[in-house]
């Protein structure tokens, strides 16, 4: 199989037989997009998960059911988990791409990425939406203290 | 033309020397950050997905979410913890330097890999001895 290659330097033209969305060129501009996005989301995560008060050692379920009790930390979560699978997924993607050689191992590598992305992302979204701070039957002192005020 | 043959010989035996020469990109601050930026994504991409499954724990019940979290307050995860930051805030970093490249401008990629490295720096020395505090002092 021979291939042709163009000039260096011969700026670049997409092939006259591709029509419709370019979506490699909407994939990098989602790469960066979301890059800057998850950055504040990010840093605003680990700022109040890891720095405020006693760090990774306050992490419970009770700390985690505060937070996802409100509506802002739930968007901001959800919001998190979508840009960052997508994020994520679409760069594993790329370095697929890159270093599998043959078409099979670059198949199943990405399809084994999409259904990861899309489980996880499925599986996030209803943990954040479906979730119960107040689980029934639960021992008081595991949960957050709202959930004895009444 | 065998003269011209011999003149591509020469010059690949140049180029596949063992010893790189100047080139433009081997070995340099766009090599590098690169390369960083490659591992440190796969890594953080993996953790997420751990991260992703260990959280939904909080779906499952309080005891199930505390068992598995407090394997992240061990000496040991608190180092991996910091691995983890680390990765996060070069990838965090030297992504807001590639869109400065593309759209602003490549002249300073040099330069902005260096402040990349000194805002790592400075980010890392406000969250490392504050998070082994918490992780040490327990």
């Amino acid at each position: 199989m021979s291939t042709t290659l163009d000039a260096p330097r011969s700026p670049y033209s997409r092939s006259p037989k591709k029509r419709g969305v370019n979506w490699e060129k909407w994939g990098w501009i989602y790469m960066r997009a979301s890059g800057v996005v998850l950055v504040v989301l990010i840093f605003g995560h680990l700022f109040v998960n890891l720095m405020i008060g006693e760090g990774v050692d306050a992490l419970n379920f009770a700390f985690v059911a505060g937070k996802l009790a409100n509506p802002f930390w739930q968007t901001w979560d959800v919001l998190m988990l979508w840009l960052a699978l997508i994020h994520g997924g679409n760069g594993m993607r790329t370095l697929v791409n890159d270093y599998a050689t043959t078409r099979l191992t670059r198949g199943i590598l990405k399809s084994s990425i999409l259904a990861a992305v899309v489980i996880l992302i499925v599986l996030g979204t209803l943990v954040i939406y479906t979730f119960d701070a107040c689980p029934a039957g639960s021992p008081a002192d595991l949960l957050p203290s709202f959930c004895s005020a009444n | 033309m065998p003269q011209q043959s011999a003149e591509t010989l020469a010059s690949q035996q140049k180029t596949t020397s063992r010893r790189p020469a100047g080139t433009l990109y081997r070995g340099r601050e766009g090599m590098w950050s690169w390369v960083l930026h490659r591992i440190t994504g796969v890594a953080i991409f993996f953790f997420l997905l751990v991260h992703i499954l260990d959280t939904a724990l909080v779906r499952v019940s309080p005891e199930a979410y505390n068992g598995v979290i407090s394997s992240y307050q061990t000496p040991i995860m608190g180092l991996g913890e910091t691995a983890l930051v680390a990765a996060i805030v070069f990838h965090a970093f030297n992504g807001l330097r590639i869109i400065l490249i593309d759209f602003w401008n490549a002249k300073y990629q040099k330069v902005m890999f260096y402040v990349v490295i000194g805002l790592w720096v400075v980010t890392m020395l406000a969250f490392v001895p504050r998070h082994l505090m918490n992780v040490f002092s327990h």
